[in-house]
Parts: structure tokens; C-alpha cells; sequence
């Protein structure tokens, strides 16, 4: 007999389930303006700090303070704030569209259009992003063609990987935009090689990681972050935390670790925390995490604090797993809305502009998506030939393909 | 003509690519300073840099998955992963990511990635240190699966390999590296040095992949054999007095089909070898293709000689291993049949 307690196991859960009230007072949100913003050649250790705050710009009344403030021009900020409602128009659109079995499949951004917009705007042409299925502000932002996304994602006879992946899994190697793969982490490690490689050929391009929270527990994280940090790869790792993986809340991948920034801390990474809903927090961070890449002072990790207010897909209802209502609790607010406030503030924009700029993107939305129709949807008109299945396995079909090909009479 | 050993020859292949190529690089456990624990890459950083020539963290998926970054991005890695046991923290990237990266983007990006391992057993590797997970490979749509057995193949394949335009896994049948080996573990080992393979060509040489070899000429039964298997079936046809064809693959994927059914339909009978284990293992296609193509011309049932399908032992090595006895006995059965 033992004279020890019985050992028992910890599973986490969420504060709150479906039926109960939203809570979000675990989510510690520091004022805007407050958390400094240290020189880019900073000692990693003196920022541990960083890793457990959040760097916000944007305050409750719109105005935009502290030190990673006024860093874009108005001009900027309002081209900035149409990205994200293109993104959020071209998501309501395409939604519909999966609705009524134009394709299979959709995944939206909805809440989170900031991250992937502001950041595509601190990159430089010839750097590349590793991106997961929610970051399609990249290519937005950087003006990839909204007719060849909604191809990619009717799978039709334009699209431009020719009916072979899932939609939302964009590829464009032209605006930095490196192929999706389905399966989660395996593109971080990649960022770090494609980095490595710029700094091995005295390049000065430079790599963007990409992950959800929930799959920061892949193996493929942490073999990231040790290569990175070992090689000083120019690369910025970048976890989108949108409390949700799925149906899964962000602490069964966290753990018994603060943040999932704090990652980073046992790698010497310098390691952030930015309000994901904030633009001008988001470019301001991207900005001092890529010039760091930039002048060879190695890679930088940043946790974006955002929630996921959509469904992970359309295939899931998060009804099922979390509170109806838990999206309007959220304490960061809404991007769009936050950037709308802040211009009016600055007295550049207007609620009538709004309107105006709302209508005028949906139209544009609408227009590139009759065209994308006009060349087919998954199940209706023009698609990919079936020969095309049987190209690009290699460089040069094999015999062994070529027969198949044959098989099957295409 | 230079003499060379297996490992000479495949260090050879990658001095000389790198030599040509600035960016063909060579990165693995080991690898670097220290010259990998086969010797496969002394004195590469040396010659070549540390930033050409690297040692890496003990992390199988990040070796290959930052070396898929690299080659997405214009370089030719060409990695080693210490032992083909331990690729398994890297499959994912191998099979979902590199194999995979020309045809999910159209051709938008490529990975020309060379995936270096030391595969197969006679050294008393336990079963860590032993396996031949080659049909893990050849199973896998847009991977290019590549056994070398002597060093002038391993030196022409392997820079054929660097030189391909997509992903090469590169299985290096570690028994081989310092002398061929037939299976008779209880005689003294033969150098590389006595070897008619061991001269290879200096400088820039290759050899075309998806080529088989026809290592011995015959007329009354074809044995199809890979890398350690192709020793183990000369001494196997010798020794039973069998006057057999024997078919060095080479490379699995694409695989030499032509080569085969050629000498199928000459002898009428087909044997095929490999150290893997039998299930679901490379000769059930060999089986399989040989019966598809050569149905009317066999007059014995195709035979498999394979390792066990169980764990690569230890104490019982060459209870497990396809010796020159059970091919033989494999040889006969199926000449009676």
C-alpha cells in the first residue's frame, strides 16, 4: 500500500461553455500606449516582458498613443481600412457562395482581417510568407487578383492551380504568397529554411512564418524555433491566436505556459504580444520584427491576440462548442470598426464615407465574382481537364504516370 | 580510373556538385564539422564553408522541412538523415510538402531536395538502425526513390539525383559503404578496392534515374535485386550453378519496366529480392507488374525472398536477413516449379 494520494489528470477547459455567460476576464489587456517599444537591436532577455503584455495603439476612444504609434500616413490608414473590408466582403461573398454549392469548402476571416492586412504592408517585394488557410489579407493587400482567389476557390477552369487544392489553399510565388498546405505547422519550419537560404546567398529577402495557436503543439513549431534561433534565421514568426482551434480553446495547446509569445523566451527569440484587431498595432509590431530579420539581428516571434468570429470552417458550428454571444464579449473590439472610429477621429473619414466605401467594394466584390463564375464553379461549367490531374507530379511524367494517364483515357 | 569506396564515391558526388553549384548545400546531424558518422561528408565544410556544410539540431522534420524551404527558394539541399530509421519526424514534410509542392502549386514553386540515408541491415544495427523503409517511399506520389550498390552507381545517381528537378531519396545500403557484401557474414570482408565498380570517374559524371542494370547475364530465370540484394543474388545463382539473369534496379521510382519484362519474357521466371520486410513491401509491385506484363510468358509463380515481417532483430541478424541460402533455395524452387 502506498501512503501517496491517488494521482489524477489535468484537462483544461474554457471559462465558459455553451449557455453560459461570455467571460473574458482572464485576458489581461494592458492600456494602449503602454508597454515601450524598445531599439530593434535589443538585448532579447531585457524584453522578456513583451512576451506577457499586449502592445495596442489604438485606445477606447480611437486615438492612436504610445510610442509604436504614428508610424502610416492617412492615406495609408484608409487604403489600410479598405483591404480589410475587401477581405471581410470578399469572405461574406464566398461564404454564400460555398452556401449554395458553388464550392466545397470556405474559410473566413472574420475578426481578424488586421493581422494579415497591415503585415502584408511591412513586407518587402521578394519576401515571402508561410502562410496558414487565414491569412488571405496578404494576398489582398498586396493587390493578387480577386478573380484568380475565387477561381482558386471554385476550383474552375481558370483557377490557377488548376482544380488540385482544397480552396483558400492561394498560391501566388509572384506577391510572396507560398503554397497551403492542409496540413497544420509544417509550413513554419519551411519559413525558417527559406530564410536561412536568403541568408546563405548574402541575400537581403527576408520570411514570414505563419500558425494558429492550436498548432504551435506540432512538433514542426518548436524544430522552427530551434533552427531559427540556433541559425539566426531573418525570419518572423508569427502565431495568430485566435483563442480557438476548431472546437478546441487555446489552453490545451498553451498549456501551463503565460502566452503562447512565451514560446519563444526558452529560444532567446525576442518575443511579442500585439492586439491582433488593432492595424496600426499590427504593422507597427511587423515593422520592428522585420527590420530586425532585415539587419541580420535574427528572427522574432509574435503572438497576435485576436478571436476567430466566424466558424473554423464551413464545416463546423460553434454554437456546439462555445457561447452564441461570446464574439460581442471579446474585449478587443472589431478591427474595422476600431480603424473607422480612429479616421473619424483624425477627421479623414466619415460614417457616410463608410457607406460609400462599403457599397463601392461590394460591387467591385460582386463584379470580380460574376467573372470568376463566368468560367465555372465546382459543379457547374468550365472546370480543369482531367489530364490536368495527371501533370506536374514531376517535372517530366514517368512512364508509370503515363500509362495511367492512358487508363484512364484522358 | 580513382578507386573508391561507397562512402568516397557519394562524398565525391557532392564535392563535385558543390564545387559546380554554389547552391547545392549539405547540412544533417553530424554532418558539418565532424564529417557525418559514415564519413559520407569529411571534409566538405572544410573545402566549402560552414554556411554550405552544416551540422544541425537532432531534429529529423526540421532537416528536411527547412530544407524544402531552401529549395523552394532556389537552393539544391542535398541533406543527410543519420540513419533511414530515424526519417520518421520527418515523413510529414517528405511526404505532404516536398513531394508535393510542384503539383499543389502548379509549378509555382519546386523542390529540388536530395534526402540522403543509410539503409538496411548487416551490422548489427538492432532494429534502430537497420530498416529498409524504401517502399515508404515508392508508395508516395512525386517522390523519385534511388538504391545505389557500388560506387560508380552511387557517385552517377547521386548527382543525377542533385541535378533532378524534384525530390530524390537517396537510400545508401550501409553494409555496402566498404566493400560489397553477399550475405556470407561469417567470411572476411571484401574491399571496394577488388571491385571492378570501385572505379569511378573524376569530376562531373551521371547516371540517367529510372535505369536498371543487368549485373549478370542468364537465360533461365530473372532474380530482381537492389542495392545489399544484388551481392546476395550473385552469390546465390553462382552457388546453386543457376544461369541467372540478375536486374540491379537502381531506382525504384520511376522503376525500369522495360529492363524487367525484357528479361521476364526471356526467361519465363522471376525471383525478387529485397532485405525490407515481405507485406505490402517493394517486390509485391515488382510481383504484381511482372504478372500484369509477363503473365504468358511465366511458367513458375513469381517468388519473394525478404526480410521476416517482424522487427529487425538484433542476436538473430542473420536468422532475419535474406542470406545467400533462402535466395538460393528461392532460386531452385522456383526453377523446379
Amino acid at each position: 500500500m502506498s501512503a501517496d494520494e491517488p494521482l489524477t489528470l489535468n484537462v483544461p477547459e474554457p471559462a465558459v461553455r455553451p449557455g453560459g455567460a461570455p467571460d473574458f476576464s482572464n485576458v489581461k489587456i494592458p492600456k494602449a500606449g503602454a508597454v515601450p517599444r524598445p531599439e530593434v537591436d535589443v538585448d532579447p532577455q531585457s524584453i522578456r516582458d513583451l512576451a506577457f503584455s499586449i502592445i495596442r495603439v489604438l485606445n477606447r476612444s480611437g486615438e492612436a498613443v504610445g510610442p509604436w504609434a504614428g508610424l502610416l500616413s492617412d492615406e495609408e490608414l484608409i487604403e489600410g481600412m479598405r483591404h480589410m473590408m475587401t477581405l471581410r466582403t470578399f469572405d461574406a461573398r464566398m461564404l454564400i457562395a460555398q452556401r449554395q454549392g458553388k464550392t466545397s469548402f470556405y474559410m473566413q476571416h472574420l475578426g481578424e482581417e488586421a493581422i494579415s492586412c497591415a503585415f502584408r504592408k511591412a513586407l518587402s517585394p521578394g519576401d515571402m510568407n508561410f502562410p496558414t488557410y487565414r491569412q488571405a489579407g496578404l494576398l489582398i493587400a498586396d493587390g493578387y487578383s480577386m478573380v484568380d482567389m475565387m477561381c482558386q476557390v471554385y476550383s474552375n477552369s481558370r483557377d490557377p492551380l488548376k482544380g488540385r487544392q482544397l480552396p483558400v489553399m492561394y498560391c501566388s510565388k509572384e506577391h510572396g504568397f507560398f503554397t497551403i498546405s492542409g496540413n497544420l505547422a509544417t509550413q513554419y519550419v519551411q519559413a525558417v529554411g527559406w530564410a536561412m537560404a536568403s541568408a546563405i546567398r548574402n541575400d537581403t529577402r527576408i520570411a514570414a512564418a505563419w500558425i494558429g495557436d492550436g498548432s504551435t503543439a506540432e512538433s514542426d513549431f518548436h524544430a522552427a524555433l530551434v533552427f531559427a534561433s540556433t541559425y539566426k534565421a531573418p525570419v518572423v514568426l508569427n502565431i495568430v491566436n485566435n483563442q480557438w482551434a476548431i472546437s478546441t480553446f487555446q489552453g490545451i495547446a498553451r498549456g501551463g505556459a503565460g502566452t503562447f509569445a512565451a514560446r519563444g523566451l526558452g529560444f532567446g527569440i525576442p518575443s511579442l504580444r500585439v492586439d491582433g484587431n488593432d492595424y496600426l498595432a499590427v504593422y507597427a509590431v511587423a515593422k520592428w520584427a522585420i527590420e530586425r530579420a532585415r539587419r541580420n539581428l535574427g528572427p522574432t516571434l509574435v503572438e497576435y491576440v485576436t478571436y476567430r468570429v466566424g466558424a473554423h470552417s464551413t464545416s463546423d458550428d460553434p454554437s456546439a462548442y462555445r457561447p452564441k454571444t461570446e464574439s460581442d464579449a471579446w474585449p478587443l473590439g472589431d478591427p474595422i470598426i476600431r480603424l473607422k472610429n480612429h479616421l473619424i477621429m483624425r477627421g479623414v473619414w466619415s460614417e457616410e464615407r463608410h457607406k460609400q466605401a462599403e457599397a463601392e467594394i461590394l460591387d467591385t466584390v460582386i463584379a470580380a465574382q460574376k467573372e470568376a463564375e463566368s468560367y465555372g464553379t465546382l459543379h457547374a461549367g468550365a472546370k480543369p481537364s482531367a489530364r490536368d490531374m495527371f501533370d506536374g507530379v514531376y517535372a517530366e511524367m514517368p512512364p508509370h504516370l503515363r500509362r495511367q494517364r492512358q487508363q484512364a483515357g484522358v | 580510373m580513382p578507386r573508391m569506396t561507397m562512402i568516397e564515391a557519394i562524398r565525391d558526388a557532392m564535392d563535385v556538385m558543390m564545387g559546380r553549384d554554389e547552391k547545392v548545400v549539405v547540412f544533417g546531424e553530424d554532418v558539418g564539422y565532424f564529417g557525418g558518422v559514415f564519413r559520407c561528408t569529411a571534409g566538405l565544410q572544410q573545402k566549402y564553408g560552414k554556411t554550405r556544410c552544416f551540422d544541425t539540431p537532432i531534429s529529423e522534420s526540421g532537416i528536411v522541412g527547412t530544407a524544402i524551404g531552401m529549395a523552394a527558394y532556389g537552393l539544391r539541399p542535398c541533406v543527410e538523415i543519420q540513419f533511414a530509421d530515424y526519417m520518421y519526424p520527418a515523413y510529414d514534410q517528405i511526404v505532404s510538402e516536398a513531394a508535393r509542392l510542384r503539383y499543389r502549386s502548379n509549378g509555382d514553386f519546386t523542390c529540388p531536395l536530395v534526402i540522403r540515408m543509410p539503409t538496411g541491415g548487416g551490422i548489427f544495427g538492432g532494429q534502430t538502425h537497420s530498416q529498409s523503409p524504401e517502399a515508404l517511399f515508392t508508395h508516395v506520389s512525386g517522390l523519385k526513390t534511388v538504391v545505389p550498390s557500388n560506387p560508380y552507381d552511387a557517385k552517377g545517381l547521386l548527382i543525377a539525383a542533385i541535378e533532378d528537378p524534384d525530390p530524390v531519396i537517396f537510400l545508401e545500403p550501409k553494409r555496402l559503404y566498404n566493400g560489397p557484401f553477399d550475405g556470407h557474414h561469417d567470411r572476411p570482408v571484401t574491399p571496394w578496392s577488388k571491385h571492378e565498380l570501385s572505379e569511378v570517374p573524376s569530376g562531373h559524371f551521371s547516371l540517367p534515374l529510372g535505369k536498371a542494370s543487368v549485373v549478370r547475364q542468364g537465360s533461365s530465370i530473372t532474380v530482381l535485386a537492389y542495392g545489399t540484394m544484388v551481392y546476395v543474388a550473385q552469390a546465390a545463382a553462382s552457388e546453386m550453378e543457376i544461369d541467372a539473369e540478375i536486374i540491379d534496379l537502381r531506382t525504384l521510382l520511376p522503376l525500369d519496366l522495360e529492363t524487367i519484362a525484357a528479361s521476364v519474357r526471356k526467361t519465363g521466371r522471376c525471383v525478387v529480392v529485397h532485405e525490407a520486410t515481405l507485406t505490402s513491401g517493394f517486390g509485391a509491385e515488382l510481383a504484381a507488374l511482372v504478372q500484369e506484363n509477363c503473365f504468358f510468358q511465366l511458367e513458375a509463380p513469381v517468388a519473394r525472398v525478404t526480410g521476416w515481417d517482424t522487427p529487425y532483430p538484433h542476436a538473430q541478424e542473420w536468422d532475419y536477413f535474406p542470406g545467400p541460402a533462402r535466395v538460393g533455395r528461392a532460386l531452385v524452387e522456383t526453377m523446379e516449379a
